[in-house]
C-alpha cells in the first residue's frame, strides 16, 4: 500500500515489538528501558495508569458508539423506511389515485356514498392492500398498509400494519391499524394533532372510504378492548364501521398507547375522482 | 489502547491517520447495518401495538 521510502519507519515501529511486550502495557517510554530490573516500582504504577488509560479509553468508546445507536435509531431508520415505503407506494402505484389532485381545471371530486361498501377480503399476511394520507398531517407521505403488525416484517419496513382478524375497510366492525410514532418512518408521529371530525382517507385499488375521528384516549398496553369490533365493549355485536390507530405513547417509550378512533362517513369509486376531504388540503 | 493500536500502525502519520478513518468508518457502518438493528428489538421505546404482552 505505503511506497518504499515509508518502510523502514514501519519497520522501526514493529522492533518495538518484544520490548512493548516485557512491559505489558506499561508506560510507552518504559517499554524502552524495561531491560533494567530496577524499573520494577515505576513499572507497576505504569501498568495501573496505562489500566485507568484503558479503561478511560472503552468509556469514551461506549459513550461514541452509543450516540452513534441514538443517531441510528432516531435518523437513520427515518431514512431508510421512508425510502423504502415511497418506494413500494411509486412501485405498486399507490399515489395514481391522487394524480386527479394536479389536474389543471381542478380535480374531479368524488360523490360521497352513504351505501354499504365494498368491503375487500383479508389478504395473506404482508400483503398490502390499501393506502391512507390524513389531511390533518398535511405534508406527510402515503402511507401503505400491510396485512400483520409485527414489528421487523410489518411495521418496520413497511409503515402502517392492519391487526390480522380486524374489520376490513368499509367493513362492520373496527379497522385497526398500528404503526410507529417515532422512528422507522413514523407515520404515525402526530396522531396527536388529531381532533374530533378529522377526516381518515383509506383506498384500496378501487374504493375511496373516508372515515371521521370520534375520539382519542390513552391505554396501557395490555388493553386491547381498544381493537375489538366494538371499541371499549369486548364480545358487543357491532353495527357500526369503525377505524382505530394505534401507537406508542408517550413519544420515545412504550409504557402506554395512544389510540384514535373513528367511524366510516362515506365512500367512493376511486375512478370518479378523490374526496373532496384530500383536494382541501393541496 | 489507542496509544498501543497507533504505535503498531505502519507508515507515517498521514497514512495512520487515514488507517484510523477508515477503520472507524468500517467500525460505525458494521454498527448500522448488523450491530444496532439486533440491538433495537431489546430497547423499550419501539412498541406500537396493543396486545403484544
Amino acid at each position: 500500500m505505503s511506497g518504499t521510502e515509508i518502510a523502514p519507519p514501519g519497520l522501526g515501529g514493529r522492533g518495538d515489538e518484544p520490548g512493548a511486550s516485557g512491559g505489558s502495557g506499561g508506560g510507552r517510554r518504559a517499554a524502552r528501558r524495561g531491560d533494567r530490573s530496577r524499573d520494577r516500582e515505576p513499572a507497576r504504577g505504569g501498568v495501573v495508569l496505562g489500566a485507568v488509560g484503558v479503561l478511560g479509553e472503552l468509556l469514551i468508546t461506549a459513550g461514541v458508539l452509543l450516540l452513534a445507536f441514538l443517531a441510528w435509531q432516531l435518523w437513520w431508520t427515518d431514512v431508510e423506511s421512508n425510502r423504502e415505503q415511497a418506494q413500494i407506494v411509486q412501485e405498486q402505484g399507490w399515489d395514481e389515485p391522487l394524480a386527479p389532485l394536479d389536474a389543471p381545471d381542478g380535480p374531479a371530486i368524488v360523490t360521497p356514498r352513504y351505501d354499504e361498501p365494498p368491503v375487500p377480503d383479508e389478504p395473506g399476511y404482508l400483503t398490502t392492500f390499501a393506502s391512507m394520507r390524513v389531511p390533518r398531517w398535511d405534508g406527510e407521505p402515503t402511507r401503505t398498509i400491510t396485512q400483520g403488525t409485527d414489528r421487523p416484517n410489518v411495521l418496520n419496513p413497511l409503515g402502517v400494519g392492519h391487526y390480522e382478524g380486524t374489520a376490513m375497510p368499509g367493513g362492520v366492525g373496527n379497522f385497526a391499524l398500528a404503526a410507529h410514532r417515532t422512528t422507522y418512518g413514523k407515520p404515525f408521529n402526530r396522531i396527536a394533532e388529531l381532533q374530533e371530525g378529522d377526516p381518515i382517507v383509506v383506498w384500496t385499488e378501487d374504493t375511496w372510504y373516508v372515515y371521521r375521528v370520534t375520539s382519542s384516549q390513552i391505554v396501557m398496553p395490555d388493553d386491547v378492548q381498544v381493537i375489538a369490533p366494538v371499541p371499549d365493549q369486548p364480545g358487543a355485536e357491532p353495527t357500526e364501521r369503525y377505524i382505530t390507530l394505534t401507537t406508542c405513547h408517550p413519544m420515545f417509550s412504550a409504557r402506554e398507547r395512544y389510540i384514535v378512533h373513528g367511524v366510516l362517513d362515506y365512500w367512493a369509486p376511486v375512478s370518479e375522482g378523490v374526496p373532496a376531504e384530500l383536494a382541501e388540503v393541496s | 489502547m489507542y496509544g498501543w493500536l497507533w504505535r503498531h500502525l505502519p507508515g507515517p502519520v498521514l497514512v495512520r491517520v487515514v488507517i484510523l478513518l477508515v477503520l472507524a468508518v468500517a467500525v460505525l457502518a458494521a454498527c448500522f447495518v448488523w450491530v444496532f438493528p439486533w440491538l433495537a428489538p431489546y430497547m423499550p421505546f419501539n412498541d406500537t401495538t396493543v396486545g403484544e404482552g
